[in-house]
């Protein structure tokens, strides 16, 4: 075990256990604010209740991905120092802008928002979580800038030893970084959505508020028609300009291992890494990878390896971490669609099977997530920054390795608690359902 | 000129660091002794329950401006201090999900456990902080080689007593603040906590104004230019006006101790221009607001995004501090219709 494995390792940890709370309060914050802003509208009371449940459930959430994002901004600097000092000029200012435009806007309305009920006016009060939303997508979009740039660097020059920046706004408008906003933003919203008819859903097995549930469902399945469906098609034009500005990455995803005119895409593919070829490949579609890549069936799509040596992103992983997002995604669609279905025709509840089905789907938009970051962090290896600097290159020299143990410990075993205490909270809380919410804040429970 | 003015915005950002989270973490250290039971413990919690997060959006605004105005220093303040950051971190994160995790459960053991989580998790990070910061005024160890540092060097005579000095104030602060933002009991015990903690505060205050002579070359700046002298002398200054306030008005007494947090954190920031982190072994090496900062065309792309959105985020926090200005009582606590921690 090296440092730059360990440093590795531990990011990894961090950055997902992150990314398990940031996707439900992407997309939980907006549907909390149009529950709230159809309460304020009709002044249907099942409204204020449902925000009150589910604004329960988005804070529980928010508390451990607000904590846990603090660790990854000290973390540049602790363990990639080589790193921050080579790319500071221009990976610093997003992070600043995020804390300054974003951080301070989220966190300044969400206390409005909880601690503001008999404070500011109906309107207000729901407009501040229109805020918190707007906060947590500006947030995303600065740290995805800075993310797309070390996936494709622009608008800078090496001088000084140093990258330094020349057009700050070609990074900040560059089709990766916008593409990857929209693809992460509405990924979180297929999450927020799926969280909604999943607890719905339970709630409706148990006829239990039937009418705010059905409600709430709605809510859901409309977002999540719309979500599923924008996530799949910027998706699609992500992977395009992956195509573009990432060759390896593209090549890893879809182990291609020899470059081809016109390539296929098989269904069904097993890589051999070892042997740099594929030991199995079944169901070929003839030119559609090319297609689907450069929207050009005759277009070239150069293989593994024909790349520098050294230069190739670990295959399997990459490959079966997108096989697995894109198969996941295609299904949320199908679900979501189906779910708009049977609410519209109201028959939702004598689907019985479907909503259990939604109940055990709550988990599957995370997974996806997570396995599309892996494709993103993973196939960009071995580069930290995309043809620029290499990751062995960026660590800290000043961290030794029983430092980065003690601190990857340490993380593992926080995290790990802190995890399971909040997944609790947040099933018994999803559980108890709104009735129950009320009741504990007379007893001054929360 | 830029890099002087984001010299002197890093400063201030720390500064306001301390000056709101220091309050949250005085009052986190202060619940088990000021609070008897579980509803004075919650009224504590409450009276930083809205703007606690807010509070510490400084210290990741202060962490982001030193990557993106003096990207060498953080990549080696934050390199070089990995393992009290990494406990810094630790810390952070415990206390912040302390205040949502405590009444989550209807239990006391519960609750007791997250009420120590707090009072330990707010000392530690108040107490390493003033050490990180002692040991950035004493310089650090570094040369061409690196860092020749360990977390026991850090712990040297002069970094502790900054981290008592930095305790004892956010102490003083935290009861300031409970003294005004609570009621009944809690506000009656923190005005007492208040008082006393007032004296020792004193002591280690002068302690460290004389020892900084003898661990530090911060005096250097002021003997050269006599007129910043007025800084530490503001610091002093609302130092005693605490005492005198406190006679008439805790909340004149808590602006005089937000002026002092201000003004100690600028004494530090003036006597070390232009250096960010002084190298203690060789100057050649110290980390200064010229030779480790961002190019000019990146420090006048921040400074136009500081110059237009700090003003508004200031705007908006002062205006829900307004919203919650009213002291916390039981009656609130016990209120159904509105989310209490």
């Amino acid at each position: 075990m090296d440092a730059v494995f360990l440093a590795r390792l531990q990011f990894a940890m961090t950055a997902l256990f992150h990314f398990i709370f940031v996707p439900l309060t992407l997309g939980l914050s907006v549907l909390v604010a149009i529950m709230e802003t159809k309460y304020v509208k009709t002044g249907d009371e099942t409204y204020l209740r449902m925000t009150k449940f589910f604004g329960k459930l988005f804070l529980i959430n928010f508390a451990l991905g607000l904590v846990t994002g603090i660790t990854l901004e000290f973390q540049f600097g602790m363990n990639w120092a080589r790193y921050s000092k080579f790319v500071g000029d221009i990976f610093g200012p997003p992070l600043a802008i995020e804390a300054t435009l974003a951080f301070f806007l989220e966190s300044t309305f969400l206390g409005v928002w909880i601690f503001g009920w008999k404070k500011v006016s109906k309107v207000m009060h729901a407009a501040s979580m229109w805020l918190v939303a707007f906060g947590t997508s500006v947030s995303a979009l600065w740290i995805l800038i800075a993310n797309a740039w070390m996936q494709h660097p622009v608008g800078f020059v090496v001088r000084n030893g140093r990258a330094e920046f020349t057009d700050f706004m070609a990074a900040a408008t560059q089709p990766y970084a916008i593409l990857k906003f929209l693809h992460t933003v509405t990924a979180g919203y297929v999450v927020g959505a799926f969280f909604v008819m999943g607890v719905s859903a339970y709630h409706l097995l148990r006829n239990n508020e039937v009418d705010l549930f059905k409600k709430a469902f709605k809510i859901g399945a409309a977002f999540g028609v719309f979500a599923t469906i924008v996530v799949f098609i910027i998706g699609d034009m992500h992977a395009a300009e992956v195509a573009k500005t990432q060759p390896t990455k593209l090549a890893a995803m879809e182990s291609v291992w020899n470059s081809e005119k016109g390539a296929p895409m098989y269904l069904f593919i097993v890589p051999d890494e070892k042997h740099h070829k594929n030991a199995v490949e079944l169901f070929g579609i003839p030119k559609a990878l090319s297609m689907i890549a450069y929207h050009d069936p005759n277009a070239t799509v150069k293989g593994l390896n024909d790349f520098p040596k050294g230069d190739t992103p670990p295959v399997l992983i990459t490959f079966a971490s997108f096989r697995s997002m894109v198969g996941l995604g295609t299904l949320f669609v199908l679900v979501a669609l189906l779910a708009f279905l049977f609410i519209r025709k109201d028959n939702l509840i004598d689907k019985k099977w479907f909503l259990k089905a939604m109940v055990w789907a709550i988990p599957f938009p995370y997974i996806a997530i997570e396995f599309g970051w892996v494709v993103a962090e993973v196939g960009r290896q071995p580069w930290i920054v995309y043809g620029l600097m290499k990751t062995s290159q960026a660590t800290s020299l000043a961290v030794t390795i029983p430092q980065i143990i003690m601190s990857l410990a340490g993380f593992v075993v926080l995290y790990s608690i802190l995890g399971i205490i909040d997944i609790y909270l947040l099933i018994k809380y999803a559980k108890e359902g709104p009735e129950a919410a009320s009741v504990t804040a007379v007893e001054g429970g929360k | 000129m830029l890099n002087i003015v984001w010299f002197a915005l890093w400063g201030l950002l720390w500064a306001i660091y301390f000056m709101l989270d220091g309050f949250d973490f005085g009052a986190g250290i202060l619940h088990p002794f000021v609070a008897k039971n579980d509803i004075e413990r919650r009224m504590v919690i409450n009276t930083v329950g809205p703007v606690w997060d807010g509070n510490e959006v400084w210290l990741i605004t202060a962490g982001g401006v030193t990557f993106a105005a003096f990207p060498t220093t953080y990549a080696y303040m934050f390199s070089y201090l990995y393992t009290p950051l990494f406990f810094i971190l630790f810390a952070l994160i415990l206390r912040g999900v302390s205040f949502e995790f405590r009444g989550k459960i209807n239990s006391e053991g519960w609750a007791k456990l997250w009420d120590f989580v707090i009072f330990f998790f707010s000392l530690m990070p108040a107490l390493l902080f003033g050490v990180a910061f002692g040991n950035i005024f004493e310089g650090l160890p570094m040369d061409a080689n690196g860092y020749h540092g360990t977390l026991f060097t850090l712990l040297n005579p002069y970094g502790l007593l900054t981290g008592i000095f930095f305790v004892l104030m956010f102490l003083q602060h935290g009861a300031l603040w409970l003294a005004i933002k609570a009621t009944g009991n809690v506000s009656e015990r923190s005005k007492s906590f208040a008082d006393k903690n007032w004296a020792v505060l004193l002591i280690v205050a002068v302690a460290f104004l004389v020892y900084t002579k003898f661990a530090t070359k911060l005096y250097d700046n002021y003997f050269s230019n006599p007129v910043w002298f007025i800084v530490p002398a503001v610091a002093v200054l609302s130092l005693l006006m605490i005492k005198v306030f406190s006679k008439t008005s805790y909340i004149k007494a808590f602006y005089a101790s937000c002026l002092m947090i201000l003004t100690v954190v600028f004494t530090g920031i003036v006597g070390l221009f232009p250096n960010l982190i002084p190298s203690s072994i060789d100057s050649a090496y110290s980390l200064t607001a010229y030779n480790s900062s961002s190019s000019p065309y990146t420090l006048k792309l921040m400074f136009i995004v500081a110059v237009i959105f700090v003003p508004i985020v200031i705007a908006y926090q002062i205006w829900s501090y307004k919203i919650f200005s009213a002291p916390i009582t039981e009656d609130d606590l016990k209120d159904p219709e509105v989310e209490t921690y």
